[in-house]
């Protein structure tokens, strides 16, 4: 591990990068209106980064290679999803999923 | 989740996703304490990157002693698709004032846009300040607090995996998702679904061809570029 003032410096510089994502747009558009074409293209954004946020977790990636898939992951995507389907319930839906990776996990995976 | 918009409302409205932020805040704590770092450097760093993934690839950088400026520069490339979520967030808020406004961003997280992004199916399109800062607020304390708990139990608990808590996040990226698909009336279900593969395919194609760091932000511009050509085309 660096010295405590790295880490600290490293900490600072990561929580500011962070942050200015985060309010930027809120400062920047906080006084006039996006173009249509801006808008129609942000609103894929809910879609698109929820299935890649989840998809890109199913997988191990290494450059130059094939993506190794996370078997235990991608097992418990399944009875997850069904419950989506059955309950409409998030907290049923990740109690489902929280269990399965459970289950799975006892049974060697 | 229904029409209200009150801090009742989001009391119950987030209570389903705080199991996310304690099992990846757990993991993070004993990671963070397991790798050599102080409780309080590892509380710390929670408390004000707030970041998930990205703080675990910072503590790994560090590990393996990488310069502060290619940590940093992993970080923002990591986190920029928040730039996508906040512009997309700053349209329901243009009413409030600056500091409310930036009391949203500068607790905005992929859950938090999640779950606003389904709550407006239910109110018709509007969103509060008082409903999503609630909702923020008990994420930002359960994420820092399951940390401090991660870190101080670090030497017990060695794998809060085993309980299978990991995989509350992506249970609720796929419930969110799916709700989303179900609820969203402002885009066709095949238009959604189209979508969804064509990110899918983009995913896998760029965990082969991009460094990670990349993957999950220029999968969603391109995504997102290629949803508008593809309604224009066909829909």
């Amino acid at each position: 591990m660096p010295s405590s003032n790295v880490i600290l410096l490293t900490m600072l510089g990561c929580g500011l990068a962070t942050w200015l994502s985060r309010i930027i747009p809120f400062v920047l558009l906080k006084h006039f209106q996006l173009p249509k074409q801006v808008v129609e293209f942000l609103s894929f954004v809910p879609i698109v980064i929820m299935t890649t946020l989840w998809f890109s977790s199913l997988f191990t990636a290494h450059m130059g290679h094939l993506p190794k898939i996370n078997l235990p992951y991608a097992l418990a995507s399944v009875p997850t999803f069904l419950s989506a389907i059955l309950s409409k319930s998030l907290l049923i839906i990740v109690l489902v999923g929280v269990l399965s990776l459970m289950l799975l996990r006892i049974f060697g995976f | 989740m229904n029409d209200q918009l009150t801090w009742q409302a989001a009391v119950k409205d987030t209570l389903p996703t705080i199991f996310g932020y304690i099992g990846i805040g757990l993991a993070f704590g004993v990671i963070g304490r397991t790798s050599g770092l102080a409780v309080w450097i590892v509380v710390l760093m929670s408390a004000f990157v707030y970041a998930g993934s990205a703080q675990f690839t910072t503590v790994s950088m560090l590990t393996a002693l990488n310069p502060v400026s290619s940590i940093v520069l992993t970080t923002f490339l990591v986190n920029s698709r928040m730039i996508l979520m906040s512009t997309t967030l700053s349209a329901f808020f243009k009413k409030d004032s600056m500091a409310k406004n930036l009391q949203i961003g500068s607790l905005l997280t992929d859950e938090s846009f999640a779950l606003s992004m389904n709550k407006l199916n239910y109110t018709q399109n509007r969103l509060s300040f008082e409903w999503l800062n609630t909702s923020n607020w008990i994420a930002y304390l359960t994420w820092v607090l399951s940390t401090l708990a991660g870190a101080l139990l670090g030497n017990i608990i060695s794998s809060p995996r085993r309980f299978g808590l990991d995989f509350a996040l992506l249970a609720m990226f796929i419930g969110l998702l799916y709700l989303q698909v179900l609820a969203d009336k402002s885009m066709s279900k095949k238009l959604q679904l189209l979508a969804i593969l064509m990110t899918m395919l983009l995913t896998y194609v760029s965990m082969i061809i991009l460094p990670a760091s990349l993957v999950i932000v220029v999968t969603a511009l391109v995504g997102c570029a290629l949803g508008v050509l593809v309604k224009h085309a066909f829909f």
